[in-house]
């Protein structure tokens, strides 16, 4: 085959002279954590709203809450990315456009990454929340109103902590996700993981070490979140419930 | 202590209560029955206002529950209520639930309100479960700490919703037991349910529905000696056949 | 609100995008296809009693879906081929870079169709296995000719929103660039300086198809399984 398998090609220093290949790659690293991380928050507040909205007696809100999940669901995430990136600089009042144009470009990348993962994921979750509230006894909802509780009461005391646990594990593939869906911000110059992967097989020309070393990244990720989502769940559990003792 | 005069209530073209008129004073026992499908759940529904209706009203205690300017919680507060799949909030231990609705809606300190709740989960005998959640229970332990979760909002009368009809048959009277209690202590009931035997105990009127109307509102006597309408003797013969 | 809009260049570019969208379609087409196929195998091998068969379909399962769509396609586009060209001793200057690309997003979203699939297959009561063989049946058949309809027929609006999802992924294959719908509009955005206009145009193409695709779903399914 004549390939020429280099695992060292990691410790050497890299192009940029202050760092190794392996510091580039951590790098990638911390960024597409921090997107991520910081991308979930703002889907989980979002779309924990909007999935409430979708299932409140006003008509008005909850036709709001809809349209609000079908646009972020039906288009791509590249073209919602590269709308957030490109298209709507430029649709901002001169002023503030401008300000972001001439802003550190790497933190405009970030904020529109953040922001197209943050609402692209907030309408999924949404629709989680939805059916999670959905799925409840209907009963659960008239027990929590005749005891005297506010409708607010009620979703705040008896429907939404019950809902929360439910939707717990199908929020884990969410949550997932958008690590993985992360890497599509490589494509508008956000250096995170796979972007950085694709930057080590250009200087290195160690192809197979470079995006092996990203994909087992991504595999490491999956696994400490799923650990972590499971533990979380076994510990929200309701005793004497699916998952409880 | 609560009226209901000509209620009507659709779902689009399907009526499901007629013209529905009937009183309970206070003190009093009602037992409505009739076959699935006549209405008494949403009859019953109709007194606190978890189910809205078109035509006619009911007031309770002087306050009237179709009257959009009437503060519903804080009615439903004074109003208990029992529902036939107990309705427990799983995700809260038995004192939680005891004390929950006394502390956010009565705004009773957290310390009064487990006081007053484990008196009353004492009385329904259940104070060794207090620590328990709602699924370690059976259901008929469940439905007597939701009868006690009523009662700790001081309720100046108690509507129960089929609370038997979801239990085990071993654990019917358990439940009745506790309500048979509460009725001979003097509690306002109006109780949607097909224990006989309990309303012959206890009831001081039944009332038979059927198709969405009220078809019989009588004495305990009258109605289980000599039914009037034929709907309601064919219903007695079934359920008391065997 | 300073930005002009000037939409001039779209309907001149009405057949490069339409060509673009073919491409979208096909490789859709063809992964959903190959997805379905090929999910249904790895369904069953999951599901098989035969450890290394269910130990291999768990790994390729997991692998492909801890794995961003974006990584695979770049191993298949940048690693695979120039592999396979050696390992097959091509002769130089033969292109596998597209197909790659295009059969590593059939493969991606292979794993994904699998365990639609195998929950399908598990939705089927037990007793259903039992029953065929009790007529008879051998395990093959028992699947074929009892399970397998079953679980489709539950499966329906299932796969179709899963291609939905998949038709929206197509236009990741920018990365490997493939002249995809998306990669088109943004060459003609590019090329004209409109891309403020082009991406939007995109949006809402993608928007109106994906949201009437998803409109018939649903009312597919309230016709099949009226809840």
């Amino acid at each position: 085959m004549g390939y020429q398998w280099n695992w060292g090609v990691f410790l050497q220093p890299s192009a940029s002279g202050d760092d190794t290949y392996l510091g580039w790659m951590f790098t990638g690293f911390k960024m597409t954590i921090a997107l991520s991380l910081t991308a979930w928050v703002l889907a989980l507040l979002l779309g924990a709203l909007i999935g409430v909205l979708r299932t409140v007696p006003n008509k008005t809100l909850a036709g709001i809450a809809g349209a609000y999940v079908e646009l972020f669901r039906n288009v791509p995430l590249l073209v919602q990315l590269f709308i957030w990136y490109f298209v709507l600089p430029e649709l901002l009042p001169a002023s503030i456009g401008n300000a972001y144009k001439q802003s550190d470009p790497v933190f405009q990348q970030f904020l529109a990454s953040m922001v197209c993962l943050g609402l692209f994921t907030s309408a999924r979750v949404a629709e989680q929340v939805r059916a999670g509230i959905n799925s409840l006894p209907k009963g659960q909802k008239n027990a929590g109103l005749a005891l005297g509780f506010t409708l607010a009461q009620t979703y705040r005391f008896v429907m939404l902590p019950m809902a929360f646990r439910l939707v717990v594990p199908p929020l884990t593939s969410e949550f997932l996700n958008i690590f993985k869906n992360s890497a599509v911000c490589s494509t508008i110059g956000l250096l995170e993981l796979a972007a950085q992967g694709r930057q080590l097989v250009d200087y290195t020309a160690q192809p197979y070490e470079s995006f092996i070393a990203v994909t087992l990244s991504y595999i490491i990720i999956n696994v400490i979140v799923m650990t972590l989502m499971h533990k979380f769940e076994k510990r929200i559990a309701v005793p004497g419930y699916i998952g409880g003792k | 202590m609560i009226k209901i005069a000509n209620v009507s209530k659709h779902y689009g073209s399907f009526q499901v209560l007629k013209d529905c008129t009937t009183s309970v004073s206070k003190g009093e026992v009602i037992v409505v029955c009739g076959p699935s499908g006549s209405g008494k759940s949403t009859l019953i529904k109709c007194v606190n206002g978890l189910e809205p209706f078109q035509a006619g009203d009911i007031v309770v205690n002087g306050i009237s529950v179709g009257d959009p300017k009437t503060n519903l919680s804080k009615l439903r507060a004074q109003v208990g209520m029992v529902f036939q799949n107990f309705e427990l909030f799983p995700h809260m231990s038995i004192t939680q639930n005891l004390a929950i609705a006394q502390v956010k809606v009565l705004k009773r300190s957290q310390d009064e309100a487990m006081d007053k709740g484990l008196k009353l989960l004492d009385r329904v005998g259940l104070k060794a479960q207090a620590d328990k959640f709602p699924g370690q229970l059976s259901g008929g332990q469940q439905q007597r700490v939701a009868i006690a979760r009523a009662l700790a909002m001081d309720p100046i009368c108690m509507l129960f919703d089929e609370p038997t009809s979801a239990l085990d048959p071993e654990m019917v009277n358990e439940v009745l037991d506790v309500m048979t209690e509460l009725a001979q202590e003097g509690m306002t009931m109006m109780c949607v349910t097909h224990e006989m035997g309990f309303a012959k105990r206890v009831a001081n009127r039944v009332i038979f529905m059927d198709q969405g109307a009220i078809v019989e509102d009588d004495s305990k006597d009258a109605f289980f000696s000599n039914p009037r309408s034929e709907r309601a003797q064919q219903f007695l013969a079934k359920i008391l056949h065997h | 609100m300073t930005y002009e809009f000037d939409w001039s260049s779209i309907p001149g570019a009405l057949p490069f995008l339409w060509d673009g969208m073919k491409i979208s379609l096909v490789i859709t087409a063809q992964a959903v296809v190959i997805g379905i196929v090929w999910g249904t195998l790895l369904a069953m091998m999951r599901l098989s009693s035969i450890k290394p068969l269910s130990w291999f379909a768990a790994g390729y399962v997991n692998l492909f879906r801890a794995v961003p769509l974006v990584m695979v396609l770049l191993w298949f586009f940048l690693i695979v081929p120039s592999f396979i060209e050696t390992l097959l001793d091509f002769p130089p200057g033969t292109d596998l870079r597209l197909s790659s690309a295009m059969m590593g997003f059939a493969l991606f979203e292979s794993a994904y169709y699998s365990e639609i699939i195998r929950a399908g297959i598990q939705s089927v009561p037990k007793g259903q296995i039992a029953a065929a063989s009790a007529l008879g049946m051998n395990y093959a058949q028992a699947m074929r000719l009892v399970v397998l309809p079953q679980a489709f027929r539950n499966m329906v609006p299932l796969l179709l929103t899963q291609a939905i999802i998949l038709f929206q992924d197509t236009s990741l294959v920018y990365v490997s660039a493939l002249a995809d719908f998306f990669g088109a509009a943004y060459k003609v955005g590019d090329r004209d300086g409109r891309l403020v206009e082009l991406l939007l145009f995109a949006g809402a193409v993608y928007f109106v198809i994906c949201f009437s695709a998803s409109q018939i779903v649903k009312r597919l399914q309230k016709k099949y399984h009226p809840a």
